[in-house]
């Protein structure tokens, strides 16, 4: 057992709220969640790979673990299957503790990265597996087999061998076969990043869908954001081993608790500078760029205390005159994506702005010099430890 | 270049495969085509023959159930051999595959370890361990168990012996391949639909090493059957096999068509097990494919 003192990276104290298990956006509904997690540590040997990891999971909700690898999003959902000894903590899968279950009594649905289908069986093998092993009679089994290929849109492929099929048809078939015997939760690890980029925005869609379509728990991680935002009711950011926020798609994206969460989900443009004045619930800020911008703030700041000002790319204007917290600045590169385009636009700081606006006649040319505004209260302000002031 | 490119130039690859090609020819298709005409030669009296072409040789060999004992007594003590290295050499591979000691390399080479001692040397410790005067009679004796050394050297149970501890290294080594080549996600996905460890094994683990188990089986019988020096160092007269018959028809009795004729028949017939065993090899690596 290790001691709860002895950690060496401090947790940012007021994303408390955001860390608490069933914070925002949902209600919790009677009964034990699907899945619990209490205060789960994994190390290995002397290596934290998780640490203080509480969450709840909501039946029939599609949560994501995010983050980037090694942050230990893959041992969480690993320890839930039971591939992974937890060292301290609960883990309760429908109000049932199971650390100690060993993991073929889990009854869970376990969809891989590289698909896992057994080569030397065919895919009605492949699907009827799981119902093999908990005694149901053969008519049975072939009648639920043909009714979860019908789900994955791959009816009649049962007498073919998983190398006769494309890489999304396996990953189709791995989660026909993880579904198949109704488990209480479905962990995907990784499903989509083995797949091309087309089929995987596809397959988002369909894991989605049926996910809906069966109402069965699913616990997806990825370290895609875009797939965590289009696919999530909730989203679980990781770093180095920690929750750094857990929260609906919209939550982590628009207010994010953490520099991290900023960073990482959607490149946030980082601002830092000093309070200077305080008006009511708008903060004045000297940048350290030397601009001097707004910022709705959601309480009082004292004056000449460090922050940073994080813009979404999205919410930054470019070229067109009006609200506050204009800055000047030069195009450094523009990339045109057809509707929008994305430019970095030198302002005088560090690291260029990134600003992504939709197209409106002719994109920006480089060289170009253009004023760049964003909204006060399109901006979340963060404080000197990184955590966002709420 | 549209014209698309090659790892190699052919040209160049000729030149250097030739001289493999040359000995190859010179040493190998030539002498066994010399025999083979050998086999058709007439046997005058010993050390002479004629060559005058005859089917007598064939026919004495077809004929004469005493070549088809020595025949089938090779081919079941070769398989016999291939059976017991199977099942004593699967456990081992198993275990290095399985096994979490980070230093794998180490336990691979203790299986190479015996190849640094001559195979005859390492023949001959038998007749030190099952001899009358050997490690275990003495054992025996003084601890009183019994009162006669137990015949246990040239017998076949002793030729066996020796072929094991020359043949189990290779098993291990065939079996061991196929079980790294196992994606382990697959046991793991097995486990998690239900499997007891003992059923993953028997769902996923064993038929995915068939392949290798295969192969090992057949290199296996293909060296034991073709022994000689085990059989000759570690059996009594009566278990030589077909490889001491077709030296003392050639050495012995100084018959050199019926010796070639021999010969002839345990080429084709271990070469034919041979040509089994590169096509198992074949599919074994698809089934690696499928499995990657």
């Amino acid at each position: 057992m290790h001691d709860d003192n002895s950690h060496d990276q401090p947790r940012p104290a007021s994303a408390g709220a955001d860390r608490d298990p069933l914070a925002r956006g949902e209600s919790q509904p009677t009964g034990k969640p699907a899945v619990e997690f209490r205060d789960i540590d994994i190390f290995y040997g002397k290596f934290a790979a998780v640490r203080d990891f509480s969450l709840a999971i909501r039946k029939g909700s599609f949560v994501t673990l995010l983050g980037p690898s090694g942050c230990g999003k893959t041992t969480i959902l690993r320890s839930i299957a039971g591939l992974v000894d937890i060292t301290s903590g609960q883990i309760s899968i429908g109000g049932k503790r199971v650390d100690d279950i060993p993991i073929y009594k889990r009854n869970i649905g376990l969809v891989f990265q590289n698909y896992a289908l057994f080569p030397h069986k065919n895919v009605f093998d492949n699907v009827a597996f799981g119902l093999k092993y908990r005694n149901v009679p053969k008519p049975e089994i072939v009648r639920r087999v043909k009714k979860a290929l019908d789900m994955v849109r791959l009816p009649g492929s049962e007498t073919k061998l998983p190398s006769q099929l494309s890489g999304g048809q396996q990953q189709r078939i791995a989660l026909a076969r993880a579904i198949v015997f109704e488990p209480e939760v479905l962990l995907l690890d990784e499903p989509l990043s083995a797949l091309d980029a087309n089929m995987r925005e596809d397959m988002r869609v369909e894991i989605k869908k049926i996910q809906r379509e069966t109402g069965i728990t699913a616990i997806f991680v990825t370290h895609d954001q875009e797939e965590a935002l289009s696919m999530s009711d909730r989203i679980v950011v990781m770093n180095a081993g920690l929750i750094e926020q857990i929260g609906s798609p919209a939550q982590v994206y628009d207010q994010p608790a953490t520099a991290f969460v900023a960073n990482f989900l959607g490149k946030a443009n980082m601002l830092p500078g000093s309070v200077t004045a305080m008006d009511g619930n708008m903060a004045t800020i000297a940048l350290a760029s030397g601009h001097v911008v707004k910022a709705a703030a959601p309480k009082a700041l004292t004056a000449g205390s460090a922050i940073t000002v994080v813009v979404r790319p999205q919410k930054l204007t470019v070229g067109t005159a009006g609200a506050a917290n204009r800055l000047s600045g030069r195009i450094v590169s523009t990339s045109y994506l057809g509707g929008n385009a994305v430019y970095e636009i030198d302002i005088g700081a560090g690291t260029p702005l990134r600003a992504n606006t939709l197209i409106d006649g002719q994109p920006l040319r480089e060289g170009e010099t253009v004023d760049v505004c964003f909204d006060p209260l399109g901006c979340v302000l963060l404080d000197a430890q990184g955590v966002r002031i709420a | 270049m549209t014209k698309g490119w090659k790892l190699y130039d052919q040209r160049l690859a000729w030149v250097l495969v030739a001289p493999v090609l040359l000995l190859l020819t010179l040493l190998l298709l030539l002498p066994i085509a010399m025999m083979t005409v050998y086999t058709f030669f007439t046997f005058v009296t010993a050390g002479v023959e004629s060559a005058v072409l005859t089917f007598d040789n064939w026919k004495e060999f077809l004929t004469d159930s005493y070549y088809h004992g020595f025949l089938w007594k090779t081919v079941r003590v070769g398989a016999i051999t291939a059976v017991i290295c199977a099942i004593l050499g699967y456990f081992p591979a198993y275990f290095i595959w399985a096994t979490t000691f980070k230093h794998k390399w180490l336990l691979l080479l203790l299986l190479i370890v015996p190849f640094w001692i001559s195979f005859t040397i390492r023949t001959f410790s038998w007749i030190h361990i099952l001899g009358e005067q050997g490690l275990i009679n003495v054992v025996l004796i003084r601890l009183g168990v019994i009162n006669e050394p137990l015949p246990m050297l040239y017998t076949e149970g002793a030729v066996i012996m020796g072929l094991l501890h020359f043949l189990l290294p290779y098993m291990i080594l065939n079996v061991y391949v196929s079980l790294e080549g196992i994606d382990r996600t697959l046991i793991a996905a097995a486990r998690s639909m239900g499997c007891t460890s003992a059923q993953a094994f028997r769902e996923v683990t064993l038929p995915l090493s068939i392949p290798g188990l295969g192969a090992g089986l057949l290199l296996c019988f293909v060296l034991a059957a073709g022994s000689y020096v085990t059989p000759q160092l570690l059996g009594g007269s009566r278990d030589a096999l077909f490889g001491n018959l077709i030296y003392d028809t050639i050495m012995g009795q100084l018959n050199w068509p019926m010796g070639a004729t021999l010969s002839i028949v345990l080429f084709v017939l271990l070469g034919a097990a041979a040509a089994a065993y590169s096509r198992y090899m074949g599919l074994s690596q698809i089934m690696k494919g499928l499995s990657a």
